[in-house]
């Protein structure tokens, strides 16, 4: 029996019901995440202006992780 | 590290001054990675600087100059490190192993007791499970039902699970995006919608 958080289910479902046809992937997500982390540092509106990458790394935990990881770093270094 | 433009940097990487350049952008890249990663090991973050050098340099001509360029290295260095340490953590966890735990066959899906739920949303949500786990049985491909069962209920990272696959993570994205189109026009065929199943889960 497959046992399942109700959190699991609803974000499953979720998910599937917020799909939408122009999804990108990682590939480009990953092309454009150097500019889309250097206009979070600029305190502009990345999400705005980038919509597709935004909604990629809602979805995509790897994408994301990496998103947050370079954010973080280079808030460091500067 | 000296300060350079973006220009600055590919002449050097490409001329005569490539190893000053290349030193100077092993150091950045080391101390980047150790800001993101303060526990890992400085050896292991050396070694992903070096993987990361690499690939630089293999793409020199894809860098399109609409961030600095360091910024650009920077993410290739922290994918090649966070790649690797993916690999790591998952390397004796098979995909079939995985996939089996969660797919017996003849299961029976139950959702663990939402003790902040009526008993009507509790009813709503074995339903919305049940009808989830079916339409995956049976409109999913083998591959995407797999892909889906290990990234939603076994929780594996893309890239393992497309390592596993023989494919990479961006068409593995592609496969479960497929799978979630698919399941989408179904739910919706069922004249579901998403206000009906949030209201299952919100008190």
């Amino acid at each position: 029996m497959i046992n399942l958080e109700p959190q699991t289910l609803k974000r499953m479902v979720r998910n599937v019901f917020s799909t939408r046809p122009d999804e990108i992937g990682c590939d480009e997500c990953f092309e454009q995440l150097d500019r889309f982390v250097e206009m979070t540092l600029a305190g502009k509106n990345a999400a705005e202006a980038m919509p597709l990458v935004q909604d990629h790394m809602a979805r995509c935990r790897e994408c994301r992780e990496e998103f947050e990881a370079l954010l973080q770093a280079l808030r460091t270094l500067a | 590290m000296a300060d350079r433009t973006n220009q600055e940097w590919l002449d050097a990487l490409r001329g005569p001054g490539r190893e000053d350049a290349l030193a100077d952008l092993r150091v950045y890249l080391v101390r980047g990675l150790r800001a993101a990663l303060p526990d890992v090991p400085e050896q292991n973050l050396e070694d992903f600087a070096q993987e990361a050098l690499l690939k630089i340099l293999a793409g020199l001509d894809s860098f399109r100059g609409e961030s600095r360029f360091t910024t650009w290295a920077f993410k290739i260095a922290i994918h090649e490190a966070f790649s690797e340490l993916r690999r790591r953590r998952w390397k004796n966890v098979s995909l079939q192993d995985l996939v089996a735990k969660y797919d017996a066959g003849d299961f029976t899906p139950a959702v663990l007791a939402d003790r902040t739920a009526s008993t009507e949303q509790r009813v709503t949500q074995q339903m919305l499970l049940e009808m989830v786990c079916r339409l995956i049985d049976e409109e999913l491909t083998e591959r995407q039902r797999q892909a889906m069962i290990a990234v939603v209920f076994g929780g594996m990272p893309g890239s393992e699970i497309a390592r596993r696959m023989g494919t990479n993570r961006n068409a593995l994205y592609k496969l479960i995006h497929d799978a979630r189109q698919r399941l989408q026009r179904r739910l919706l065929a069922r004249g579901l919608s998403v206000d009906d199943v949030m209201e299952a889960f919100e008190g």
